[in-house]
């Protein structure tokens, strides 16, 4: 963490230092071609509406596993259904799940993180007790679980994944608050009288924010997994939706008739997250974030 | 040495415990029951009772949960309510067939991500190595599912040299399966090779970079000689502790690529149980999950302590 000696020197907010960031992940190569792939990615999802040839549910029996043609540029797949506006389509619940639920486990995590990496003393070591408890539990094991029980509805997956994923994210947001609670400007705040919460929004969440954000990138694609996986297993969406893993799913037993159908979606589920990937690789990198990865 | 273990071993056990408990509480928390569950719109009147009175359910959940307990402790893991049979048989057959997955895979990708993983940090940067960790990060980033499929699709229809799905019976003798496992154990061997060879690597890497390595080249001592005598036994053992650790976090993609390859293990017939809202059975199979994912942690803290003299000889506070 930098020393601040002027105000001259304080760090750029907001808008500047998005920008500042964004073309530090740009110089990099890794970080170009992430950045190029997530934008594609993000952009095909939300306009997929209006690129999407066809409608994405509509099956045409005369049409079952074409080939790529004029009219249908990927073919159709087991049901008449076009493979290009499926394809297309077929990113959003992914996005969409993991999204909300990366934020959920980040506002959680961080939450808590915080507070625990604030406070110490004997709360702490109980949480953190619980905690690494809780991360020696087969995470897959405790999804299949819920699902069976719950099934597999958007807001039960937001919040199963958000909470599961929040666990891990308490951990190593603890450790970033307890670095900057170290820090003299926050002995000197305390020293001043500053109030618990103006410590916390004034001195520490400015300077784990940063942590904060790249766990997040890297949460979200290992989110994208898990929730591609599940619903490859057919725990995900239900199946009238156009869904990544499902389409793969569903379409692989014809995988000897037509490969577009399997393929197409492979190549957009691999590229979203490879994109992702090298895009949070980028940013740690950019905000001078060491990240050690395990897994 | 001997407490730290016993710690060790104590938490495994809480932590099973643990696991138990919240597959039971999970259980009795859903709205209506296993029956219910089971039963779907057709739970209603007489089929209801009969099935509730068969599976004991109008007793307390606390009762419940001790014979449950105790029954599987003796290997008693009850009745499936889809299958009408045991599930300890059930679940004894997958589990031997996951295991011959499992330790295949082992076999092959254990000691070629250690070979690779050195080769790659001894030459580190050059373009083997590059090759080789780009390669890795690759396997590493695309899904479990994707690279199964991948595989199938090249060895299975492309080249038609290996069968893509695993039609053998569940029960059928082990060497039925040998031809059937070529491609499970090439994609999870795969997966495992990536993800320890860039831990091996990493490893590598620290010790070439260490001050006695630099003192032995001083020295004059030949490249290879200090390769063998320094830098391999330095590097390797702190990955073995890791090794197990991803050998336990790997159960997850077991369970994904069973289903990929049609394979009758554990993972599918937990995915098939889900499916079934077959409740004993998710039970069941959750609990047999659960130990090996322990006891692969386990193994990797034993291993630990026993190849760090530091730890040995470390009084217990």
């Amino acid at each position: 963490m930098d020393t601040v000696e002027s105000r001259d020197q304080l760090p750029k907010t907001g808008f500047a230092k998005i920008g500042e960031v964004l073309s530090a992940m740009f110089t990099q190569t890794s970080g170009k071609i992430g950045l190029i792939l997530l934008v594609t990615h993000l952009a095909i999802a939300i306009f997929a509406n209006f690129l999407a040839p066809y409608d994405s549910a509509v099956q045409d029996s005369n049409l079952i596993l074409a080939t790529p043609s004029a009219d249908h540029w990927l073919g159709t797949d087991n049901l008449g259904r076009d493979v290009l506006s499926r394809s297309l389509l077929g990113g959003r619940p992914a996005l969409v799940t993991t999204f909300f639920g990366t934020l959920l486990a980040l506002f959680l995590g961080g939450f808590v993180g915080v507070y625990l990496g604030f406070t110490g003393g004997k709360i702490d070591d109980i949480a953190m007790r619980v905690v690494d408890a809780l991360l020696a539990i087969p995470w897959l094991l405790l999804l299949l679980l819920i699902i069976a029980i719950f099934g597999s509805s958007p807001p039960v997956m937001i919040i199963t994944l958000g909470l599961i994923y929040a666990v891990a994210i308490i951990r190593i947001i603890r450790g970033a608050t307890l670095d900057v609670v170290a820090q003299d400007y926050v002995t000197a705040a305390r020293t001043r009288g500053e109030s618990a919460l103006t410590i916390v929004q004034y001195e520490l969440l400015p300077n784990v924010l940063d942590v904060v954000l790249v766990e997040g990138a890297m949460r979200w694609s290992w989110m994208l997994l898990t929730f591609s996986a599940l619903s490859f297993l057919g725990f995900g969406v239900a199946p009238p939706t156009a869904d990544w893993g499902l389409m793969i799913a569903s379409s692989r037993n014809y995988m000897s008739i037509s490969l577009a159908p399997v393929v197409a979606p492979m190549i957009l589920l691999s590229t979203l997250i490879v994109g992702l990937n090298l895009s949070a690789d980028a940013l740690a990198k950019a905000l001078g974030i060491d990240r050690t990865r395990t897994h | 040495m001997l407490a730290l273990l016993i710690k060790r071993l104590l938490l495994a056990a809480i932590t099973i415990a643990i696991v138990v408990g919240i597959v039971f509480i999970a259980v009795e928390a859903l709205p209506g029951d296993t029956c219910t569950a089971f039963l779907g719109r057709a739970a209603q009147g007489v089929r209801l009772e009969t099935c509730q009175e068969e599976f004991g359910l109008n007793r307390p959940a606390l009762v419940r949960f001790s014979e449950w307990v105790f029954a599987a402790v003796q290997g008693d893991l009850g009745v499936s309510m889809a299958r009408d049979t045991e599930v300890s048989e059930l679940v004894g057959i997958r589990l031997r067939n996951t295991l011959l997955l499992g330790l295949s895979a082992c076999l092959v990708g254990i000691p070629l991500a250690i070979m690779l993983g050195v080769i790659a940090g001894l030459w580190r940067d050059r373009p083997l190595d590059i090759g080789l960790s780009t390669f890795a990060i690759m396997i590493m980033t695309i899904p479990e599912f994707v690279f199964g499929t991948f595989l199938i699709l090249v060895f299975s229809i492309w080249l038609g040299w290996l069968p893509g799905i695993v039609i053998t019976r569940p029960d059928a003798p082990i060497q039925d399966f040998l031809k059937d496992i070529i491609l499970p154990v090439i994609a999870l061997a795969g997966i495992m090779t990536a993800h320890i060879l860039r831990m091996v690597r990493t490893s590598v890497i620290d010790v070439m970079s260490s001050e006695y390595v630099k003192m032995a080249t001083l020295k004059g001592v030949p490249y290879w000689t200090m390769v063998r005598r320094h830098v391999l036994p330095n590097s390797l053992i702190p990955t073995i502790n890791l090794i197990a650790l991803t050998i336990a976090w790997m159960l997850g993609g077991v369970v994904v690529l069973e289903v990929v390859f049609n394979y009758p293990g554990i993972g599918r017939l937990i995915v098939d149980a889900i499916g079934d809202r077959d409740l004993p059975l998710v039970q069941a199979i959750a609990l047999v999950l659960a130990i090996i994912y322990v006891g692969l942690n386990l193994a990797a803290d034993i291993l630990t302590l026993l190849l760090n003299p530091k730890l040995r000889t470390m009084k217990f506070q």
